[in-house]
């Protein structure tokens, strides 16, 4: 290592000084007493932290500490700021899928669809499209294999098959509506709603989903219309979607009323 | 006489007591998360050997149903420990204290010598400045971990965004896999770290608050006569 001789000298004397028992003395007092004074302020600032009330009744969340949720959201805007068009999640073979993708949840689809299903499409509030399934297979298809990623942790890859939403927006001429920042869904029966901000509802890997595995969407995948969101965790990808509208503001979320992420984004 | 031996300069015993709460906090709330999706365990010719965790470990630490709980702590304070371990790094770079902390050639050697010194199989140890050979790779090696969990961390978190960094790790899974065992390995370094503090008595302990030791004049100069002969080789 080296090191210039004035270096050397410059530092020899603080290594060791002659003892000096008030020097000694005042030394311990004032760092004892920072360190009894900041494990004392780390403790009570942890307990009020621990302890501090629930988000009450903001937009669209609920169920998470007040001051982590800003942080949260503070996180969200920083990453939703980065969703790129161009950041792809990564795809596989169809052959490395999972033949029967793992189901995990049944909030809003636990009664039989409706044979009637159509999807409603808020353009604005005197103007709601009604688009059956049939309509949704004659656009243009996409379709691919990608790692499904859930909240909990685990991950599987798995094959999905849809239209893009980018591509819906574009054929029912909805694109006023995709200027507004977020895209709202929610099932038939509303009680699973999402809401996405516009940038990740656009990324070219956006599915409204009607077939897993090659096959059409059985009934707990989400039949007859899901929605596919790579860039997000698996509690964004609502099954069985009833409606889907158009905000500013930030549509209600069920896990994000539930106290997890807005924002979602992977 | 008696010399005030100056060792841990105030900027490190700051980064250290704040580091400890900190991990404190990413390791409980790393649990809350963890439960939720908790397969690892330890195998040996297929018998589980140890599963993390057991259920009375989760009934009696709560760590049940708390995942949301979990991900908010843990996405708050990354920021803060991440900024924490970055400003430490950065001052043993510019303060010149990575001469004490990095490993030297020979520390690969002397480290051996130094367990068999603790483990009470030999009677000397190496001449050593403020830390010995093992304490050298040791306080190098939690680095490099605290780097790869902010890694790993970093590509589980934005998988998406982050994919090249998720390729680095050798994918989502093996990152969530190495995230989980660097964390073991900060635990188990904090129950060696916790027993030779023990073992080394209060004026090492203490010295990590006020930062330095009172000692007599012989060790004084052989701490001056190491100093000096870790600057000029």
């Amino acid at each position: 290592m080296n090191e210039l001789p004035e270096d050397r000298a410059a530092r020899q004397p603080k290594d060791v000084e002659p003892y000096d028992r008030k020097k000694v003395n005042r030394r311990t007092f004032i760092s004892s007493l920072t360190f009894l004074a900041g494990g004392t302020l780390a403790y009570f600032g942890w307990n009020k932290l621990y302890l501090s009330p629930k988000e009450t009744t903001a937009d669209a969340t609920a169920g998470a500490r007040a001051p982590l949720r800003k942080v949260l959201d503070a996180n969200g805007n920083v990453f939703e700021n980065a969703v790129s068009p161009d950041h792809l999640a990564r795809t596989y073979p169809k052959a490395m899928a999972a033949k029967q993708p793992r189901v995990n949840g049944d909030v809003g689809i636990q009664k039989e669809v409706e044979d009637n299903w159509q999807l409603n499409v808020v353009k604005s509030k005197n103007e709601t499209l009604q688009i059956t399934i049939d309509d949704l297979r004659k656009l243009p298809k996409t379709e691919f294999a990608f790692e499904f990623k859930c909240v909990e942790g685990w991950s599987q890859i798995s094959h999905w098959g849809g239209v893009k939403f980018s591509d819906f927006v574009k054929h029912y001429q909805l694109n006023e509506q995709a200027k507004l920042a977020y895209v709202g869904m929610h099932t038939p029966d509303e009680k699973y709603y999402v809401g996405i901000d516009t940038p990740s509802a656009m990324h070219p890997q956006t599915l409204l989903c009607y077939e897993v595995s090659g096959q059409p969407l059985s009934a707990t995948h989400g039949a007859p219309l899901r929605l596919i969101i790579p860039t997000k965790y698996g509690i964004k990808n609502l099954k069985r979607i009833g409606t889907i509208f158009f905000s500013n503001d930030r549509p209600r979320d069920y896990w994000a009323e539930l106290g997890y992420d807005y924002f979602s984004g992977l | 006489m008696k010399h005030i031996v100056n060792k841990h300069p105030l900027a490190i015993r700051w980064f250290h007591w704040l580091n400890f709460p900190l991990l404190a906090i990413m390791i409980w709330s790393g649990l809350l998360i963890y439960w939720a999706y908790d397969p690892y365990a330890i195998k040996l010719f297929g018998h589980t050997v140890f599963k993390f965790f057991p259920e009375w470990f989760y009934q009696k630490y709560h760590i049940k149903r708390r995942l949301a709980e979990g991900m908010a702590f843990h996405f708050v304070f990354m920021w803060l420990f991440a900024v924490n371990g970055l400003l430490y790094v950065l001052y043993t770079l510019f303060s010149g204290e990575w001469r004490y902390l990095l490993p030297k050639k020979s520390s690969w050697r002397e480290a051996w010598l130094v367990l068999l010194h603790d483990l009470h199989l030999r009677k000397t140890a190496p001449p050593q400045n403020k830390y010995n050979a093992a304490q050298r790779i040791a306080y190098s090696a939690v680095i490099v971990m605290g780097l790869g969990s902010l890694l790993t961390g970093l590509a589980i978190y934005k998988p998406v965004q982050l994919y090249w960094l998720v390729f680095v790790c050798g994918g989502y899974k093996t990152a969530r896999v190495i995230h989980f065992t660097l964390t073991i390995g900060y635990c188990l370094f904090f129950v060696i770290h916790i027993i030779q503090v023990i073992l080394a008595g209060w004026q090492n302990f203490i010295s990590m608050i006020r930062g330095f030791e009172v000692a007599d004049t012989n060790t004084a100069k052989i701490i001056v006569k190491r100093t000096d002969d870790e600057r000029t080789t």
